[in-house]
């Protein structure tokens, strides 16, 4: 059972992690605009001229 | 919009290959393979197809509006003065600006926008944002000017306008994260902590090492710590706020009962007795800020109203000085200054004519559709446009000065001035927040005199059990439930607000105009022999007249006369020589003055036409008169029984209008309004005014289109934007009805009915559980390990019965629905 020592603050690691992404994504405006990007992916095919957006 | 084009060989009109619209017959071009309908679909074809973006066709979600380029050079985009407001240095050497695009509505309106904008070089970047109709271009200003990137999105019918609101915008965006972040933060803190629980909780029915039980409860202690301390921080300063300020509010039971919850848990864990309240406490900020996020969202698109329609005004002035004639940006635009304004185009500011004769459109400001006659002398103002002729205008005032800032301003007051939102269950709070209270305290003190081992255990069980969570979150669940669904059957509803105020009928004020009528001048009715009907057709052709426009529409195809000698006045009429005859088409006055036959007795006829809400258009060939015509704006289909359904459920109905009062009285008789309820000739400050008015004695609804209906609108106590109106008024309004015609405001009405009996329901029910549990508490019978368990037990079944709960009936949205919520910011392309 001495293994939940580790185990325990690893799990937590993992959490810290999911969490520091949300935030980072968060920042970053990704929740800024649901609605265009679904649209913008059904584009992204044949011919396309428009390159990955540049920050 | 899917006509094929097969429909070549049946006698309905060609479609066009841009828009996908009827091509007019006129312009059919027999030898070519494409057609279009205007000049403006054309370009944009031709454009796309020259740089390879074909494959926009290939879509299927076409234009339902033909491209209607305004061929403006957009020189004001590169002016210093614009420069400095709007555009935002980047390293690098480039530029940003947001734009607001008119008439974007769909995904290929996504995709052009952000492709055709990047063919240009130096142009860097450009995105939409669908839902805000607006675009973040960058672009690189040594290599590209702002103007062309302007002129090629206007050409394909995108015409841009600097967005003048990123600040606030940017304020707006920045809490919308930050709640965002909390509530991400203390969703995973209380899910792990929930987890630990859940450990805990069997470990206790199984047995469990006393050492493991330790070190579960401290690792829970050491993630609560952040969950409290940073998005729950939100509750303290609320509390904190309430303390200062000394109105109860529902924070301060949630941040009592949070840290009373914490501390005594701390204190169990360190000593290694007694129950952590942890998982209840991590688990109710994640929930509670969950219900405020909802709450808020909606609210915040209320207050865009006055960036938006700032946005819409026009950019630039034409101004003549001694170095010729010149394009400023309205903000350069100075008292004094003289500026020319062609037909067709808005007046960028209050002025008065020095030379010119001219019709305006002052629907804007007025409501009024008749146009107006415009001399030497006369003012015109801001956002009305000049119809028949070129104008000088020496320019009086601009900007935040003008009539139309003035009404933007007050616009923006009301909606500012418009109370907090004081829902039901924000006023029942603050009651059960001071009995909760002081029920812990006298359970404490009663406690300690009688029991005092178990006297901090059952105060704490008291406000954990009592919580206000159902209460806190049942409103606003319900709410964003029913605005879901409303919004599905395509009634946009901003705030729950207005779901509340609806549930106490009042007086709906209802504007003419696009709201009950259709909101176009139409041919109405015809006296007289057929063969005068090409006469008049050939003479109207040439116009861009309201009551033109409506003869080319009744009659497109009649006729190949030519008109020569044309002259049109303007109030009054035109006339000019058709096919060897003198025709004149105008007003019964204007008619009766150019035959010479004034001294006659007056038309009875004229009143006839004005009691059934008609403009009467008289036409006179070679001195007299032959036939007559009724121009009207015919009323909707279903009006009347909407109305009459309002009136059940105990709504008073009248009509505000900026129209003639006679036609407004004729309107109202269609419908069965009381006469005396039939305002008519009211300017926008009149609205206004009567809204203010009407609000001091009750629930107001003002339902309306115009810019001319925006300050009212903010300022009823619900404003509600139709199908189609302007842009202003759709952002000034509390609900926005993306389906045309009145049934949809009286399915409005009937949901939030029901939705507050869902909220009522839900309300006692935690009323009657909280009496419940604060009952057992207070009789020691209830353990704060129990309290803690029951408490999320209460939120879930108000979640369930908001879920369950019917309110609005998504079944009756009709197709397209959604495709018009989509274009919520965009209305046909404004004038």
């Amino acid at each position: 059972m001495t293994v939940l020592y580790i185990i325990l603050p690893l799990a937590l690691l993992i959490v810290f992690i999911a969490v520091a992404a949300f935030v980072w994504a968060a920042r970053k405006g990704q929740f800024d605009d649901l609605e265009t990007p679904a649209m913008r992916a059904l584009h992204d095919e044949v011919g396309d001229q428009k390159g990955p957006p540049k920050p | 919009m899917s006509t094929v084009r097969s429909a070549a060989a049946s006698p309905r009109p060609l479609a066009c290959d841009h828009c996908g619209l009827d091509v007019p017959a006129t312009l059919v071009d027999a030898a070519s393979e494409r057609q279009f309908c205007c000049t403006g679909c054309r370009t944009a074809y031709a454009i796309l197809h020259e740089h390879g973006l074909g494959q926009y066709y290939a879509f299927g979600e076409k234009r339902d509006t033909p491209v209607r380029p305004t061929g403006k050079r957009y020189e004001e985009f590169d002016h210093e003065a614009f420069r400095s407001l709007y555009v935002k240095p980047l390293r690098g050497g480039l530029c940003e600006v947001e734009l607001y695009l008119e008439g974007v509505h769909c995904s290929s309106c996504v995709w052009l926008v952000e492709r055709v904008p990047l063919l240009l070089t130096g142009v860097v970047r450009a995105d939409l944002d669908i839902r805000r109709a607006r675009a973040h271009v960058e672009w690189d200003p040594v290599v590209v000017s702002l103007s062309a990137i302007a002129q090629q999105l206007d050409v394909l019918g995108y015409a841009p306008h600097p967005f003048r609101g990123v600040a606030a915008e940017t304020m707006r965006r920045k809490e919308d994260r930050a709640m965002l972040m909390r509530i991400g933060i203390a969703g995973a803190l209380a899910a792990n902590i929930m987890l630990l629980a859940l450990a805990l909780y069997s470990g206790w029915f199984t047995g469990m090492d006393i050492e493991w039980e330790r070190y579960f409860r401290l690792v829970s202690l050491l993630l609560t710590i952040p969950a409290l301390f940073g998005p729950g921080w939100l509750f303290f300063r609320g509390a904190l706020a309430s303390l200062r300020t000394r109105r109860l509010h529902i924070d301060l039971p949630i941040a009592v009962a949070l840290l009373a919850g914490f501390s005594r848990g701390a204190v169990n864990t360190i000593t290694g007795t007694g129950p952590i309240y942890f998982d209840a406490v991590s688990i109710l900020v994640f929930l509670l800020l969950s219900g405020r996020f909802l709450q808020n969202r909606g609210q915040r698109a209320a207050a865009d109203a006055a960036e938006l329609l700032g946005s819409l005004a026009p950019n630039a002035a034409r101004v003549i000085d001694e170095s010729g004639e010149r394009e400023l940006p309205v903000e350069a635009l100075l008292p004094g200054m003289v500026m020319t304004v062609r037909a067709g185009e808005t007046f960028a500011a209050d002025g008065d004519v020095t030379a010119g004769r001219s019709a305006t459109d002052c629907s804007l400001l007025t409501g009024e559709t008749r146009p107006e006659g415009v001399d030497i002398g006369s003012p015109v103002y801001a956002g009305t446009v000049n119809l028949t002729g070129p104008l000088m205008v020496k320019v009086t005032r601009s900007g935040e000065m003008s009539r139309l800032g003035a009404l933007l301003r007050r616009m923006e007051e009301s909606t500012r001035r418009r109370a907090p939102v004081v829902q039901l269950a924000n006023a029942i709070a603050g009651w059960f927040v001071a009995v909760v209270l002081v029920l812990a305290v006298v359970a404490y003190v009663y406690g300690l005199r009688h029991d005092p081992a178990h006297a901090l255990d059952n105060a704490i069980a008291l406000l954990v059990v009592t919580c206000p969570c159902a209460l806190g979150l049942a409103t606003p669940l319900a709410i964003t439930v029913a605005i879901g669904r409303a919004a599905k059957a395509g009634i946009l509803i901003k705030g729950g607000d207005a779901i509340e105020a609806l549930n106490r009928p009042g007086l709906i004020l209802l504007d003419k105009t696009g709201t009950v009528t259709e909101g176009r001048v139409r041919l109405v009715r015809w006296e007289g022999a057929e063969q005068v009907k090409p006469l008049v057709a050939a003479l109207e052709r040439g116009s861009n007249h309201p009551i033109a426009i409506a003869v080319q529409q009744a009659w497109p195809v009649i006729g190949t006369l030519d008109a020569a000698n044309v002259r049109q006045t303007a109030g009054g009429g035109i006339e000019g020589d058709v096919g060897g005859v003198h025709v004149i088409v105008g007003s019964p006055v204007f008619v009766a003055r150019r035959i010479g036959a004034q001294d006659q007795a007056p038309d009875v006829r004229i009143e006839a036409y004005a009691e059934e809400g008609l403009t009467p258009v008289w036409i006179a060939v070679n001195g007299s008169v032959v036939a007559r015509a009724g121009f009207g704006d015919p009323v909707r289909s279903d009006a009347r029984v909407s109305i009459d359904r309002l009136r059940a459920l105990g709504w008073r109905v009248a009509l505000l209008s900026g129209d003639h009062p006679a036609v407004v009285r004729g309107t109202a008789q269609l419908l069965g309004i009381d006469l005396a309820d039939a305002t008519g000739g009211a300017s926008p400050e009149d609205k206004l005014r009567r809204v203010e008015e009407a609000r001091a004695r009750g629930t107001v609804l003002m339902v309306g289109d115009g810019v001319n209906d925006a300050a009212a609108i903010a300022a009823a106590t619900v404003g509600v934007g139709v199908h189609g109106g302007a842009e202003a008024s759709m952002s000034a309004a509390d609900v926005y009805l993306a389906r045309p015609g009145l049934a949809p405001l009286v399915e409005l009405v009937e949901g939030s009915r029901r939705t507050m009996l869902v909220i009522r329901n839900n309300i006692l029910f935690s009323i009657a559980y909280n009496v419940l549990g604060a009952t057992l508490a207070l009789l020691g019978l209830l353990d704060p390990l129990i309290a803690a368990v029951l408490m999320p037990i209460s939120s879930l079944s108000v979640v369930l019965t908001s879920w369950r709960g019917r309110t609005f009936d998504a079944a009756v949205a009709p197709r397209g629905a959604a495709l018009a919520l989509s274009s919520i910011p965009v209305a046909e392309a404004a004038r």
